[in-house]
Formats: C-alpha cells, structure tokens, sequence
C-alpha cells in the first residue's frame, strides 16, 4: 500500500472570547489551509469555538518529562511571584 | 405554493442526497467529516424552502421526478470525488449569488452564511485537484468538460451568470483548468423534465416512505 | 441545522441519565488528579504509583513497553470500529423515511468519523501513524467491533443499533473516561459526551416505531430479537476466557470485567424495552431478588468467535468498502500533497 501521509497538526481551539486557547486533538492534512477547514469541521461540530489555530505537530518542541523537575521545580520556592505571599495592611484597597 | 422556494428546495434536496452518498466513502477522514457537514447545511436549506412551500415530507417523498423541479445539475450521479467537487462549486457559487439576490429573506440569509463555507471548501479542492498531479489535472479537466454543460441551466429565469463567471472563472484559471466553450446547453429540469438518473435517485430516497403510508417515523 | 431537531425530549430512558453524570464526574476527576501531578520519571514503581493514585500517564512518561503495545491495540480497535460502524448506519441515510430522520442519521453517522478520529489523534500520541493503524484494518491485522458485521436490514434495525449497540458501547465506554492514560481518557470524554444523542435518537426511533402501525411495531420487534444476543456479545467473552483482562485492569486501561458490564447492561436494557412495550428475545430473562439483579441468557459466544475471525455475513463487505475508499481516494491525497510542495516551493524561493 502507498504511504504517502499527509501530516499531522496538532489544533488548539479557543473556547470563548477571553479565554485562551486550547489544545483540542490532532488531524491530518495536506497543508496549513486545509487543516484550518478540517479542524473547524472536526473539532467545532458543536459550537466549541470563536478561534482556531493549527500547528504542525513537527514544529513542536516539547519538553522532556525526565526534565521535569529542572525545568519546573526550580519556580516553586519562588513564592513571592505569587500575590499571596505579601501580606497587605488591613483597609487597603484596589491592591 | 411559491414556485421559487420549491425550485430552491428541490436544488438543495437533491444535491444533499447526492452528497451524503459519499457518506463513508470519501478519499480521507477528515474529508467524510467535512462533506457530511455540507450535506447537512444543504438538507437543512431544502427542508427549509420545502416546508415553507408545504410538507417538506410530503413534496420530499410523494412527488414523481416529473414533478420535481431542480436542475439537472444536481441530480447527476457523483462521479469520482474531483467531479463531485467542481459540482458543488458551481452549485456553491450560484447558491451565494442567489441568496445574495435574496438578502433579507431569512431562509436566504441564513444560508448564505453556509454557503460561503461550501464555495470556500470547493475552491480548495478545485485548487489543489486542478493543479496537483498529472492524473487529478487530467480528471478534473473531464470532469469539468461534462459538467459545463449542466451550468446554464441555473441561470434560467435570473440574471446571476455574470457575477457566477467572475468568482468560477478565476478559480478554473488559478487550478491550470480550461474553461470550456459554451455550447450544448441541456434545460428542463425546472418544468419536469429530467436525465434517466433521477427516478433511480427518488426511488431510492422514497421506498420506504412509500411502502408504509400515512405512517409517522 | 442538525442541533434544532432534537431539542424535544425524547420519552425518559431509565439508566441513561447516571451514564452522562458517570462521565462528568470522570472529567472532574480528571481535572482533580492533574493538581497533584506526580508524572515525570522512569521506570516501573514510578509508572505503577502514578497509576495507583489514579492519576493520567502522559504521552512523553515513561511506560512499559507492553502498556504501549497493549494500549495502541485497544485504542486502534476502538477507533476502526467508529469507522467501520458509519456503514452499517450510513445504509439507510439514503433512505431515511422523513428529512428529519435523515438529518439525524447523517450527523450521527458523521459524529462517528469524528470519534474515530479523535480515537486515531489519542492512538498517535503513542507513537504510531495513522495510515500504519489504516493498513493494518484493511488487511486485517487488526479488530474492529464484531457487532458491525451483522447487516441493517430494516429501517428499525437504525433505531436498534441505536438503543442496544450504542448503548452497550456506552456501558463499555464510560468507565474509560478514567483510562489511566490522559489522552485516552480525554479522548473517550468527548466521544461519550457526544454520543449520549445517539442511543436517545435509537431509542426514539424504535419508540416511534413501537407506538405505529402494526407493521412498523412488527419492525422494531424483528429488530431488537436480532440485535439483542449480537449486543450482549460486544462485552466480549466470558470473564474466564478473556485473554487482555487482569494485566489491561491492573493498568487501569479496563476498569470492569466484560461478565460486569454485561450484567449492568442488561439490567438498563429491561427497563427501557418496557417502555418501549418490547420484548427483549430471552424466555430465561427474569429478576432474581437474592442477587438483586437480572438472570438472563448468555449469547451464542461460538457464534461470536465465528465472526471475530471473519466469517460473519458482512465482514467481507466491510473490509472491501474501506478498501475501496482508502484506494479510490489515492490520487486525492496525491494531488493534495503534490500541490502543498509546489506551493511551499513557489513561497520558499
């Protein structure tokens, strides 16, 4: 059998205006174009979204799970990027 | 009876059931899922000119192919996918100038909005057929060849085929296809009078229907 | 268009509303295992503890090799048998007896193409193409659903599928909204979201047929007595001689075992055919009050085993119609690919 493929495109739908967007799935298609339409045919049969993007899933770099703690821990003692940490005297507002 | 909505319906309704054939059949997935969805607007727009003409299942299912009123256009049997494609956009971009005409008609305006979808998608493919391989140029180009023809029919009655040759014409152009010479010009669906495909079409859609009547389903 | 038609309720089908809380509360779980995330490192004891917490093993983890394995088989299968479902119902759209009813029907037959892609994106994650998975349906290599060789005969049989086999899908379906593996069990979500509208639109249609005329009645009778053994049996083969069950439970990848959810299927399944004012086809079928259940009889699994390896009356045509598609559509997918390297070409120069 032949096994010329057309790519794979990862979609990201956003929801609602205001909300960013997310990853929905994945699709085929021959080009950028043409995976626009089929991830609206596909993933927005119902209404699920204002917004599309396609990307192709070869132009992803994602981190690696074994990197995981280098790469993410390091910000967990960094409360103080977290408004949470300062405490704000009693009667101030819009703060 | 508005013998305008009837013609509009019947266009849609036809075109939906020829459509819809390619229901599991077509050349990837993702297309199943985007010809099923252009089906579905087309039903819609038939069932809606329909029932504003009368029963939508009553004219859907109780009426001969003499009494049908569409244009031959739709009713010819699918061929491969590039012939199914070049159909729908000259159905596609005669619907657009129709519903145009139309504006403020509500049926119209909703439509338009899906039909504009449906040129799109049909421009796409008639694009990447038209100018991809030797053999999809070489398909497309027979398919185009047979179904000019049918195209005058649509603009019996109205005064859109200038508008319909500014949007169909650049797109043939920009898929390295020929635009044939105008020429043998089939007529008579609007009064009746149809190719031999359509009573297969109606006696497939209706059989049911017919076997049980009076039923609700 | 095909959102307007179905916003009338249909009659209550008991059972149905807990399956669609089920699958809510899974996604809510879901969400909750993600907060205390403990994915990120090699090997066995750190795969296992992940899914011991019933947390979601991502696609770049670590995983056993045999989970791998094991995962894209059942996710593939389950993905072919969407595709391959569309036939069976895609039969009758040309015939549909009213515009409603055929709108209905080619949604639903087109929701099936879109959950047997979202199915083929959570199998890709794996590591595997599509048109690898492709290949290995048409030549056989791989399952799809056995239900799906049993020919429509009627336009009841619509209506049947609807109500028995996507019911006994549900039944399977909704306990892998919490498969341990994320895109799986994100995946399964949406499909059981979506498809909570096509048994309703099953159970619709065998109610219509139910309550007209004496030959429609007849109709949907003749369709339940020939869908009901064939629905029993895509629960799969009695527990004994299940051959992926305690590794696939263990993994959480299988929550129930097949003689489980067969029984929850049919103590749904007695209700609704009541209200249907149908019978389901088992003289042995009757309430045991000590069990708190029903006893019923066991479908012909000789039968089952006969069509699993290919010889059910459609199995044949199934194959050779997605063949004929996947082939026929060659030249599309060429030209496609052909003109996207012109055009990149023409914007790179």
């Amino acid at each position: 059998m032949s096994k010329t493929d057309w790519p794979l495109w990862e979609v990201f739908i956003r929801p609602r205006r205001g909300l960013a967007h997310t990853h929905a799935g994945s699709l085929h298609a021959p080009d950028a174009e043409m995976a626009l339409r089929n991830a609206r045919d596909l993933y927005t049969r119902r209404q699920e979204g204002v917004s599309i993007w396609v990307v192709p899933a070869a132009g992803i770099t994602a981190s690696s799970p074994d990197e995981k703690d280098s790469f993410f821990e390091p910000a967990a003692d960094k409360v103080y990027r977290h408004p949470t940490f300062y405490d704000v005297p009693e009667g101030v507002a819009h703060l | 009876m508005s013998k305008a909505d009837l013609h509009h319906g019947d266009d849609a309704l036809i075109a939906a059931q020829r459509l819809a054939e390619w229901t599991s059949r077509a050349p990837e997935l993702e297309e199943d899922v985007a010809l099923a969805n252009i089906a579905l607007d087309l039903l819609g727009q038939a069932r809606m000119f329909l029932s504003r003409a009368g029963d939508e299942d009553q004219l859907a299912y109780l009426r001969t192919d003499r009494e049908f009123t569409n244009v031959q256009l739709v009713e010819l049997p699918n061929g491969d996918f590039g012939h199914t494609i070049l159909r729908l956009l000259f159905f596609s971009v005669y619907q657009q100038q129709l519903f145009a005409s139309m504006r403020g008609d509500e049926i119209a305006d909703k439509a338009a909005k899906e039909v504009a979808y449906h040129v799109d998608h049909a421009r796409m493919w008639t694009l990447r057929l038209g100018d991809g391989t030797e053999e999809s140029h070489g398909r497309m180009q027979r398919a185009l060849d047979e179904l000019w023809p049918f195209t005058h029919e649509l603009f019996e009655g109205n005064d859109l085929r200038a508008g319909w040759l500014s949007v169909v014409e650049p797109i043939l152009a920009e898929a390295t296809l020929t635009r044939p010479e105008d020429g043998w010009a089939p007529t008579g669906g609007r009064s009746g009078v149809h190719t031999q495909h359509l009573s297969y079409l109606l006696a497939e859609m209706q059989v049911l229907h017919r076997a049980h009547p009076g039923a609700r389903w | 268009m095909y959102g307007n038609d179905f916003t009338t309720e249909p009659p209550e089908q008991p059972g149905a509303r807990s399956l669609l809380d089920q699958v809510a509360d899974a996604e809510r779980d879901l969400q909750d295992a993600a907060r205390s995330d403990r994915a990120g490192q090699a090997g066995d004891d750190y795969f296992m503890s992940v899914i011991n917490a019933d947390q979601k093993i991502e696609p770049r983890d670590w995983m056993p090799d045999k989970y791998r394995k094991n995962l894209i088989r059942q996710i593939a299968q389950h993905a072919h048998s969407e595709i391959i479902g569309m036939q069976p119902e895609g039969n009758w759209i040309s015939r549909a007896p009213s515009l409603k009813r055929k709108a209905i029907l080619l949604a639903k037959v087109q929701d099936e193409a879109g959950h047997g892609l979202y199915l083929y994106a959570a199998a890709e994650t794996l590591g595997i193409d599509r048109a690898e998975l492709s290949d290995m349906l048409i030549d056989g290599r791989q399952k799809y659903s056995s239900i799906f060789n049993y020919p429509t005969l009627t336009w009841a049989d619509v209506g049947a599928i609807g109500w028995l086999v996507d019911g006994a899908a549900i039944v399977n379906q909704v306990p892998l909204c919490r498969a341990s593996y994320g895109p799986y069990a994100r995946a399964m979500i949406r499909v059981c979201k979506e498809e909570s509208f096509h048994q309703r639109q099953g159970y619709e249609i065998l109610y219509t047929l139910a309550h007209g005329t004496p030959e429609q009645k007849a109709m949907a009778q003749d369709a339940v007595d020939r869908w009901w053994y064939p629905s029993l049996a895509m629960f799969g083969p009695p527990d004994g001689d299940s051959t992926h069950s305690e590794q696939s439970m263990l993994w959480k990848i299988k929550r129930f075992s097949n003689d489980e959810l067969r029984q929850r299927f049919v103590d749904m399944c007695v209700g609704q055919a009541e209200i249907l004012g149908l019978d389901l086809p088992d003289p042995g079928l009757r309430w045991n009050e000590e069990k708190q259940q029903h006893d019923y009889t066991q479908p012909d699994y000789d039968e089952l085993f006969r069509v699993i390896k290919g010889n059910g009356p459609c199995n044949r045509d199934r194959i050779a119609h997605r063949r004929a598609a996947h082939e026929g559509g060659q030249w599309v997918r060429d030209a496609a690919e052909a003109y996207a390297k012109k055009k990149t070409g023409v914007a790179a120069a």
